[in-house]
């Protein structure tokens, strides 16, 4: 009854055999391929916790299947830092107590990379407005919305 | 010699989670592991009659199916509650309930499957026979005599009813008022939400029959005791509790659950590991929840606007059962709040704890205090207008004067250390208080909607000390442990009783070491949340850590400098009066001496080698020490909130917001900042979004994120914070607690702007939280 489905993860060439068609794309991720930073949050697709980059835009992966992403280019938190170096979102989130219990961060690091590409001189309303799909508990927001901002000007 | 602390530091703990490599429990795994699902009822009171799990039993990759019965023959105990108030009557409460739920979501039969998947099917194929009962829902409602009662042993739904305060006092002063205010009021019904949904695994060792049960808590060692001593049966020396990354807890994650229960009770049964995590739809069902409390409260003066007695009458709902701690929140940690940062006295408080048909209700970020200061400050406000006083000018009439702390309030606390004026100084430099007026006459005189919240906060942090906790009911201690090993190699690894969830513990508690031992940060490590490692302690709430356990950690840390320090003298024939530590070389020298003395390390190897100490010195460098403070530490608070309301829509939008908080001395100022303001937006997220709503019925109406209104982003403005230190004289490192104030004074701020911004319309309370609905209603009615 499952599928076959292939695809790239942060990078790498996966081909997975016997996939459920009901498989959400967070579980394949997180229960198949071991792959735990991407963190489930709720079950109405409203926290963000699961966000992941998928073809180059950030997608809750509790809203995808896993079949879906058949052919896709995914990228989790994993496939972010490379040989430990941080990148600019991260380090910015380090830097300005972007987090405290982290278990929203993977999500805010995958959203605020794609909310802030291009736009370097993103306003906080720009910001605020483009995370009302990802919840933080601990925050308040206000460090995650600088570190996004430091963020935006680190990646020109 | 203070280096570290008070100073800002990056978070240790940081990289792991910026990696997504944080050990939480739904991301651990072991070989062989099976999945635990639970049925839940979907009714809010009802018999269960009988199930029937066949078809489930029939399907692939079920392993087993168990109901109440099941659990209890083999030997789990009831739940217990841990704060019993005199006569507090405790209703039995069973990890899977053999024959009534109680509220939607109680337990009622547990699956274990090869995948969660497959665990997650059979719920669907597991017949239970339901007979509905009748419900009682609403704090006061049920203890009206046509109520349904929820357990036989319980007459009138009322499991406890505590007062305290002076009665003659409050009695006198409301006879001799020159004014009296009053007001009903509702503290609603809070979802706590922490990000991570809760989970548990647990691993059986059928060879030395030792568990090892991994589980999302605030506290693992009460929860190995829980357990070990009432539910599980398993001796506590063969069980570990290990509390790994924990994605926040506000309270949520203090107590004893089912599930904690459950779980190990599988692995042993089936002798493979097994796992449960919950869905956010279950977290809305299980998680306790916060506040739920129904309140009259009154307010004596005298001709000048001095209070002069405060008469306060609450209903606090608990849900269906009580849970590990519930009596305890609104008693010794609200009642004892009521006289505020206020010279009040003339003061009584009654309380009852009552029972419903909804999920139980515990501690949440607060607890206790928020309920006290939202009273409080809500009746002052009404107070400073019925004198026609600003409300600064008011509460400054009032406050309790810096010179007289210690102060002892009529309602049991003795307050440690303040500068209350200071405190409304500061907070009407940084928010520019004279303007913020001006503003608002400019924008009411172009008929817009424009209100400035004043609150002053008062809040209990540190619970302490045991025997005062015991007295009123603490099943507890209220200390901490912390030890200080150092290694042969000179690296510490220091262990602490308290644990993280968020609070940066890591860096913190590493940069008070560090000053104490005088060697860099990075060379020592942090270790909480695993019983198998850390030595007996009690955890994470009520603000504690810092206090309570920070404290433990500079008292072993100090016995290690002073072992340090006699070894040192010894090795070069010195005195240990003689033997300092340097700050600059970060060797250990004698006074006037030339060399460089002894490096940490040398020392360190010197007390392990044990080839030359002196006589009475023991080989090791290993220090514990268990912290019970004298008292608790009392941080307060000034905040401002200004609002504006859309008059056609009713939406508040909040402009600005300022607050100024004396937490005693500031460890790491960058975590504190962190701390206070998220602690706010929560605040705030009561006063105008969250309410976790039942209907008639006991069905929960606001049971996941898309009905439950969680603070968002876009909903906030910055927010500006100012402090002033008073150091508490309670502990050694000067420190109150910095957790919870942002949560306690950002609502009754928030709440007091609202209605100062409809007081043109003659409004002068509305219930939280203040929806465009509601508002809009408001609006209505008085115009």
């Amino acid at each position: 009854m499952g599928v076959s489905i292939s695809l790239n993860i942060n990078g790498e060439a996966r081909s997975l055999d016997n996939v459920e068609p009901r498989l959400l794309l967070v579980d394949l991720i997180r229960e198949e391929l071991g792959l735990t930073g991407t963190n489930i949050g709720c079950d109405t697709s409203q926290c963000g916790a699961c966000t992941v980059h998928m073809d180059g835009l950030a997608v809750k992966s509790c809203t995808v299947l896993a079949v879906q992403a058949d052919g896709s280019d995914v990228v989790t938190i994993e496939g972010m830092a490379e040989e430990g170096q941080l990148t600019a979102m991260q380090q910015a989130f380090w830097d300005e107590h972007g987090l405290q219990c982290g278990f929203c961060t993977p999500g805010m690091i995958m959203a605020g990379v794609k909310l802030v590409e291009g736009n370097p001189d993103i306003s906080d309303e720009e910001i605020r407005h483009g995370l009302e799909g990802n919840i933080c508990r601990c925050t308040g927001y206000q460090n995650i919305v600088k570190a996004m901002k430091v963020a935006a000007q680190a990646a020109t | 010699m203070a280096k570290f602390v008070g100073k800002s530091f990056k978070r240790v703990e940081d990289p792991r989670f910026l990696q997504g490599k944080g050990k939480y429990v739904s991301n651990l795994q072991r070989p062989g592991m099976a999945y635990v699902a639970i049925v839940r009822s979907p009714h809010a009171h009802a018999e269960i009659k009988g199930i029937d799990a066949s078809a489930a039993l029939e399907l692939d990759g079920v392993v087993a199916v168990y109901t109440g019965q099941d659990l209890i023959d083999g030997g789990v105990g009831q739940l217990p509650c841990g704060w019993v108030v005199p006569e507090c009557k405790i209703p039995e409460r069973w990890p899977v309930e053999p024959a009534r739920a109680r509220h939607v979501g109680d337990a009622v039969a547990v699956v274990v499957a090869d995948s969660p998947y497959v665990a997650e099917d059979a719920l669907e194929l597991i017949e239970v026979d339901y007979e509905p009962l009748p419900v009682s829902v609403g704090a006061r409602a049920t203890t009206e005599y046509r109520a349904q009662q929820i357990h036989a042993e319980i007459p009138n739904n009322t499991a406890y009813a505590w007062a305290l305060g002076d009665e003659d006092g409050m009695r006198r002063a409301f006879r001799e008022a020159a004014h009296v205010v009053e007001l009903d009021l509702v503290n609603q019904r809070l979802i706590p939400n922490a990000m991570e949904p809760r989970a548990c695994m647990a691993e059986w060792d059928n060879t030395t029959e030792e568990m090892t049960v991994w589980t999302t808590s605030q506290n693992p060692h009460p929860i190995r005791l829980l357990l070990s001593g009432f539910t599980l049966g398993i001796p506590e020396n063969k069980l570990r509790v290990i509390s790994p990354d924990v994605g926040g807890g506000f309270g949520s994650k203090i107590f004893h659950y089912p599930e904690e229960i459950i779980v190990p009770w599988v692995a042993r049964a089936i002798n493979r590991p097994a796992k449960w995590v919950a869905t956010r739809s279950e977290s809305f069902m299980t998680d306790s929840q916060g506040r739920d409390h129904v309140t009259n409260v009154r307010m004596a003066m005298d001709a000048t606007g001095t209070i002069t007695g405060l008469h306060v009458q609450t209903w606090a709902d608990q849900g269906a059962y009580l849970s590990t701690f519930a009596p305890l929140i609104p008693t010794a940690l609200s009642i004892t709040l009521f006289s505020g940062l206020y010279k009040i006295p003339g003061i009584w408080g009654e309380m009852k704890g009552t029972l419903t048909n909804t999920v139980p209700v515990d501690a949440y970020r607060g607890a206790g205090r928020p309920e006290a200061s939202y009273l409080l400050e809500r009746i002052v406000e009404k107070g400073a207008q019925k004198m026609g006083m600003d409300p600064i000018a008011f509460r400054r009439h009032n406050l309790i004067p810096a010179d007289e702390f210690p102060y002892q309030t009529p309602v049991a606390f003795q307050y440690d250390s303040g500068n209350y004026q200071g405190l409304f100084d500061k907070l009407e430099e940084i928010s520019g208080y004279g303007d913020l007026r001006e503003e608002q006459k400019s924008k009411r005189a172009e008929g817009k909607l424009w209100g400035v919240g004043v609150a002053g906060c008062i809040e209990a942090s540190g619970p302490a000390p045991s025997a005062v906790a015991g007295s009123l009911g603490s099943a507890v201690g209220l200390w901490e442990s912390g030890t200080v090993r150092v290694h042969p190699t000179g690296k510490v690894t220091a262990l602490t009783g308290s644990h993280a969830h968020g609070q940066g513990h890591e860096t913190t508690f590493a940069q008070i070491v560090a000053d104490e031992l005088n060697i860099p940060l990075e060379d020592i490590e942090v270790v909480h949340g695993d019983t198998g490692r850390i030595p007996f302690g009690m955890g994470t709430y009520g603000s504690r850590s810092a206090a309570v356990g920070g404290s433990a950690l500079v008292r072993s840390a100090t016995r290690v400098r002073e072992k340090m320090t006699k070894i040192a003298a010894h090795q070069m024939e010195s005195r240990p009066e003689d033997v300092y530590f340097d700050d600059e070389t970060g060797n250990i020298r004698v006074r006037g001496a030339t060399d460089d003395g002894m490096s940490f390390f040398e020392v360190a190897l010197a007390a392990y080698t044990a080839h030359d100490l002196p006589p009475d010195i023991e080989p090791g460098l290993e220090e514990t020490a268990f912290f019970d403070p004298s008292n608790f530490t009392f941080p307060n608070s000034a905040h401002i909130a200004v609002v504006s309301i859309d008059r056609e829509t009713g939406e508040v939008t909040l402009e600005k917001y300022f607050g100024v908080d004396d937490v005693g001395k500031v460890i790491n100022p960058l975590i504190v900042d962190g701390q206070l303001v998220g602690g706010v937006a929560q605040g705030v997220g009561q006063a105008l979004w969250e309410h976790g709503i039942y209907g008639e019925d006991g069905q929960l109406l606001t049971g996941s994120m898309m009905d439950y209104a969680m603070p968002r982003a876009d909903r906030f403005p910055h927010i500006e914070t100012g402090r002033i230190e008073t150091p508490s004289p309670t502990n050694p490192l000067g420190v109150k607690g910095a957790g919870e104030m942002g949560t306690i004074a950002g609502t009754v701020t928030v709440a007091n702007a609202v209605v100062d911004a409809l007081a043109p319309l003659g409004v002068d309370h509305v219930e939280m939280p203040f929806t465009a609905e509601r508002i809009w209603q408001t609006i209505q009615a008085h115009s």
